[in-house]
């Protein structure tokens, strides 16, 4: 799908819920999910290959290695009303990176993507043009990107045009 | 060398000769030029004819306020860009310009004999000559005014350059990199802010770029430039942006920014867009847009040749060109007598100054005294000579009594001018500003700012050089200057310069690109006009595409003297983007071709294009329409398709429902809250159709809803209305029903949806689906389960929107077409037929499903798509309820739908065609409906239709008519069923 370079790539498959609910069920789903949930917002923790992503006050996305086994997770959230879905297939990956990423994010991205105001480990829903995507800051030369799987062609194809021009 | 260049100075690069030709004629210039100061170079002056009268114009000014020299630019046949400022485009070797509104050629154009009749286009003309006869506006009037109105041509091809885009935040952005601006952004640079800085101009430097005679802080103004500009740029975090126009200012300090990247080179680097959109996002916006110099307002005053000074001084000293050889300067200041020593130094003779003050004085009005040069005071112009330039001008003087004498007609090829200056207020206004008006300056000033903003030097009335450099650093932080140069105390003139009370036939241009004189604005003025507002519209002043940077001031004072009311009360009329044209390319950006909008295939698209699929567009979806088999068209395709799915077995790639997992404690009484239907009663491992209405009590969307859990419901919506129903669904959640434990997720492209349906969709599926018993005992219709396909876990649907039994199979996406490919190949025994949306329509038309959309319009209750018994009528509320009490909504009158059956013809309705009740109805007829859904049954071996018709359930087996172009077509009304009435097919 996408042309070979060095600085847009997608990523391989993963593991992604969306744990909603109330502060009680972040508290319950902590003691299962090493990550933990970030209390500020737009940020992401991670642990272990698990990642917790803050989309708002109480919904978070949940990544982990593809086909991981959540059980616990779901044991430890049993008694507390939440919402936890799996929407592994949802969406894609893509990791956008290099010295130019968060220049070229910005020609369809109208966030301050300077490191100073998005620093590494924040995350936020965002649009990229006419996509929405999730946007995080992995590294200080990196953002990974989730994006619906329908709109993957729209985005990398627009990150590559953005790019050339 | 030509005549016109100097030999030494000036910014140009005299190694570089660069080659362009203008109306076909081949001219040189220099790396550097703009293509104004290279055909002056070359003595042209002559560029254009004026908008309405045809009159010769050349150029009035050096920078984008330029009114008068309009050019087209060629490149090659695509890139073609008329009415560009001859003083804004840089040339480049094989640039080629074309003057316009011209015919058959520059020097000889018939269009001026609208010159010779222009007392019979007054302002305002075309709003009286043309009201009479009516008829005659649509054939004659208008066909000849669009002809004659505009200049210049817009390219026909397609445009193949690309245009970027970006967005920039910034703490401070910089607009204007003269000296104020310089300043602001060196103080700015020392701080840790990040700084944007941006200019029109090729290079940045503003007016000191013209500057012969000053020094700053010990170095010249041309070394004082580029060192501040090397300082900037090594600043990682300023961003200098030349050639780049701020055109907008938009709310909460947003500026669009129009950066011409490639505009000015010879070569087109591939690849490169041609100019790029930015928006800049700033924390503080400092303007130092600089002032304008105004025109002097006399009889004959747009010849070829009649410049403002700064503009001849302009071209001398950054271009290196004498603009004439003997010239004469009409002045209201000191400052323009700069121009005159100046060109006088570069030996171009300085006829006269004819200054409108009294008692001019001052240090350079002595220097011109020294000079030898004479001066009148109390001078004015009262007309000048020359056809295709300027060959002489007419001295007045106004004695003490305010009466007008000639003095003496003076031979020149140069005529000067300067009204002072009108400081650039555009972004400030743009920005909902208010601007204040200073007696002293005769200007309007900015007054208070909306944005975090602040204006810097002459944009808001500081002149002196040394003023104008502190006033920019001081909006960072204060320093100082040690300056080098003149004062002059700034003053001007506004409106008409003293003419004799008989002068009345000759032109005195106030807007020279809209061809408005002073008795324009006069007679606007006797017309009863008193507001500029209304002044502006009678006679276009002010609305050209400079919006009147150069004449506005000239008109208000003009209206201001006929009404005898002050300036301010005549009002100043707002300015608007863009500051001066911008593109479109640069506002589409990449928003053109396969990048326009987002393309959505789901997972089963290879197959289906690998099938030789035809797509239609649903939504940002494409979706397969049908599968021609050899050279089946449509209707071929499409009969066979939905005959394959009655007769034996069909898969439909069904993957663009809108899905939506509503789940918590909660999630039934949210359900029941929005959609009419009950669903506290819906047993887990069931489904039920769902409809949703607005408040307004009329359907919105509509869907299959599923129990996977008690707490949890996998909710399908219209592919169209997934994004807006999971919209109203969080707004109530969020906003009306906080107290519900409830969440809902879009899980939409989580899941490939598979839809199997037929007689033989069972037996397709049961050799494929493990866990699952298929049974009709096990699995009725309406039932959901939980299975797996070699070993892709799937949620098995029992529905059908056929009629027929059948399976909706969803896989986790990535399994799509994998698993569509494995029940593909199960289904080969079973006589498996691929079909489109266009069988899927005729399928439930058959059925009477209704599409929401296309049977609905917004105003079709429940009731009225024969839908009331889904209706929980048990429910104390949900959403549209309340409206559904209403006594119009439950009238029997309302419109219903109903079927059609065709009588006597076997052609399909034309969807969207009106109803009557009776044969032969004059125009116009009373309609009582439409068609509203109409295909060829292959199964019924006839047309069928839904209409939505008044009354319509109270019409069966009435016969209604159908008026079309070929005359009428009589149908009956039916019930909305057309195939298997009793519905045992679908529990097979």
């Amino acid at each position: 799908m996408l042309e070979s370079n060095d600085w847009l790539r997608e990523l391989p498959p993963a593991t992604r819920l969306i744990l909603q609910g109330a502060p009680d069920a972040f508290t319950a789903a902590a003691r299962a999910w090493s990550p933990g949930f970030s209390a500020t917002a737009c940020r992401a923790t991670g642990s272990g290959g698990r990642n917790s992503l803050w989309l708002g006050p109480d919904e978070y996305l949940l990544m982990a290695p593809a086909n991981a086994d959540y059980s616990d997770l779901q044991a430890a959230l049993h008694d507390v009303p939440h919402s936890l879905v799996d929407v592994s297939h949802r969406q894609v990956g893509l990791e956008v990176s290099g010295a130019h990423c968060a220049e070229r994010l910005s020609g369809g991205c109208p966030l301050d993507l300077d490191l100073s105001r998005f620093p590494i480990g924040m995350c936020t829903r965002t649009v990229l043009a006419k996509a929405d995507v999730v946007l995080w800051r992995t590294r200080s030369d990196a953002f990974h990107l989730e994006v619906w799987r329908s709109f993957v062609d729209y985005t990398t194809q627009l990150l590559l045009e953005i790019a050339r021009c | 060398m030509s005549a016109f260049r100097t030999q030494t100075g000036g910014r140009i690069d005299r190694t570089r000769k660069v080659h362009f030709t203008f109306d076909g004629k081949t001219y040189e210039g220099l790396q550097g030029d703009t293509l104004a100061s290279a055909l002056l170079a070359n003595g042209v002056h002559l560029l254009g004819r004026s908008f309405k009268y045809h009159r010769p114009r050349g150029i009035l000014a050096a920078g984008s306020e330029e009114p008068n020299a309009l050019v087209a630019v060629r490149r090659d046949e695509a890139r073609y860009t008329p009415n560009l400022r001859a003083t804004q485009v840089e040339i480049y070797d094989g640039l080629q310009a074309q003057s316009q509104n011209r015919w058959p050629s520059l020097r000889w154009d018939v269009g001026r004999i609208n010159d010779l009749l222009s007392r019979f286009f007054p302002a305002g003309f075309y709003y009286k000559t043309f009201m009479w006869p009516k008829s005659a506006w649509k054939s004659l009037y208008e066909p000849v005014i669009r002809r004659a109105a505009g200049i210049g041509k817009s390219p026909t091809l397609p445009d193949p350059d690309r245009y970027a885009q970006r967005y920039a935040h910034c703490e401070v952005l910089i607009v204007g990199a003269g000296p104020a601006g310089i300043a602001a952004a060196l103080q700015a640079a020392k701080t840790d802010a990040r700084v944007i800085f941006c200019d029109e101009q090729s290079e940045m430097g503003g007016s000191l770029l013209s500057e012969s005679a000053v020094s700053i802080d010990g170095l010249s103004a041309a070394d004082w430039v580029a060192q501040s500009l090397v300082a900037l740029a090594r600043n990682p975090r300023v961003t200098l942006l030349p050639r780049t126009t701020a055109f907008g200012y938009f709310p909460h300090n947003l500026i669009g920014l129009n950066e011409r990247v490639t505009e000015h080179l010879a070569q087109l680097p591939e690849h490169c867009a041609r100019e790029r959109l930015w928006q800049v996002r700033a924390g503080t916006v400092l303007l130092a847009t600089g002032a304008i110099e105004r025109p002097l307002v006399f009889a004959g005053n747009d010849r070829p040749g009649v410049m403002l000074a700064a503009a001849a001084r302009t071209y001398l000293n950054r271009y290196g060109v004498r603009t004439g050889s003997r010239a004469v300067l009409v002045t209201a200041n000191d400052a323009a007598y700069q121009a005159a020593l100046d060109l006088g130094a570069a030996g171009v003779s300085i006829a006269a100054i004819v200054d409108v003050r009294k008692n001019p004085g001052g240090e350079l009005h002595a220097a011109a005294h020294r000079a030898g040069i004479e001066i009148f005071a109390a001078g004015t112009v009262l007309g000048t000579r020359g056809s295709l330039r300027i060959s002489g001008v007419q001295i007045g003087q106004v004695d003490g009594s305010g009466a007008v004498h000639f003095k003496r007609s003076i031979a020149c090829d140069l005529l000067l001018m300067s009204g002072g200056h009108t400081p650039s207020v555009h972004l400030f206004s743009q920005s909902r500003g208010t601007l204040s008006w200073n007696e002293a300056l005769e200007s309007f000033l900015p007054g208070t700012p909306a944005e975090n903003q602040r204006s810097i030097g002459a944009c808001r009335g500081v002149y002196a050089l040394s003023a104008v450099l502190e006033d920019g650093a001081a909006a960072i932080a204060p320093q100082r200057f040690t300056v080098t140069a003149t004062v002059t105390s700034p003053s001007g003139w506004l409106g008409a310069l003293p003419r004799p009370v008989d002068s009345h036939g000759a032109k005195a241009f106030v807007d020279w690109q809209h061809d408005v004189t002073v008795k324009d604005i006069q007679l606007a003025t006797r017309e009863g006009f008193h507001s500029i507002e209304h002044i502006k519209r009678f006679t276009t002043t002010g609305m050209a595409t400079d919006q009147g940077k150069t004449s506005n001031l000239n008109a208000l004072a003009i209206a201001s003297d006929r009404l005898q009311k002050p300036i301010p009360e005549i009002g100043l009329t707002t300015f608007r983007m863009p500051f001066t044209p911008t593109t479109f390319g640069s506002f589409a950006g990449l928003s053109r071709g396969d990048l326009f909008d987002p393309v959505r295939r789901t997972p089963v698209h290879p197959w289906a294009a690998q099938r030789g699929a035809v797509f239609e567009d649903v939504s940002l979806w494409k979706r397969a329409r049908y599968f021609p088999v050899g050279d089946e068209d449509m209707h071929a395709a499409v009969n066979r398709e939905c005959v394959a799915v009655r007769s034996g077995c069909g898969i439909f790639d069904a993957s663009t429902l809108g899905k939506i997992e509503i789940v918590g404690p909660d999630a039934a009484t949210f359900l029941n809250r929005l959609y009419v239907n009950n669903w506290s009663t819906l047993a887990v491992g069931r489904s039920r159709y769902g409809i949703l209405l607005r408040d307004d009590g009329f359907i919105y969307d509509d869907g299959v809803i599923a129990r996977t859990a008690t707490d949890r419901f996998h909710v399908t919506t219209t592919t169209g209305g997934a994004a807006r129903v999971l919209g109203m669904m969080e707004d109530y959640r969020q906003t009306e029903w906080t107290d519900l434990k409830v969440w809902l997720t879009s899980t939409t492209e989580q899941w490939s949806v598979i839809a199997v349906q037929g007689p033989n969709s069972r037996r397709v599926l049961e050799g494929l689906v493990t866990g699952v018993d298929l049974s009709a005992a096990a699995m009725p219709h309406m039932s959901v389960a939980r299975g797996a396909i070699g070993g892709v876990p799937v949620l098995l649907f029992r529905v059908s929107f056929t009629g027929e039994l059948g399976f909706e199979v969803n896989v986790p996406s990535t399994h799509g077409q994998a698993v569509w490919e494995q029940i593909f190949a199960a289904g080969q025994a079973h006589g498996i037929t691929p079909y489109g949306t266009e069988a899927m329509h005729v399928l439930r038309a058959e059925k009477g499903y209704i599409i929401v959309g296309q049977d609905t319009d917004g105003t079709v209750t429940p009731d009225d798509a024969g839908l009331s018994w889904a209706i929980g009528k048990a429910k104390p509320d949900f959403v549209g309820k309340r409206s559904l009490q209403r006594p119009s909504m439950q009238a029997p009158e309302r419109k219903q739908l109903v079927g059609l059956i065709n009588v006597g013809s076997n052609v399909p309705l034309n969807e969207g065609a009106q109803v009557v009740e009776t044969r032969a109805q004059a125009v116009p007829m009373t309609m009582i409906g439409h068609v509203t859904s109409s295909y060829y049954s292959a199964v019924l071996g006839k047309p069928i239709a839904l209409a939505l018709i008044a009354g319509g359930r109270a019409r069966m087996g009435q016969r209604l008519y159908i008026p079309m172009p070929g005359g009428e077509l009589e149908v009956q009304v039916t019930a909305p069923v057309f195939y298997d009435l009793e519905g045992a097919r679908i529990h097979a």
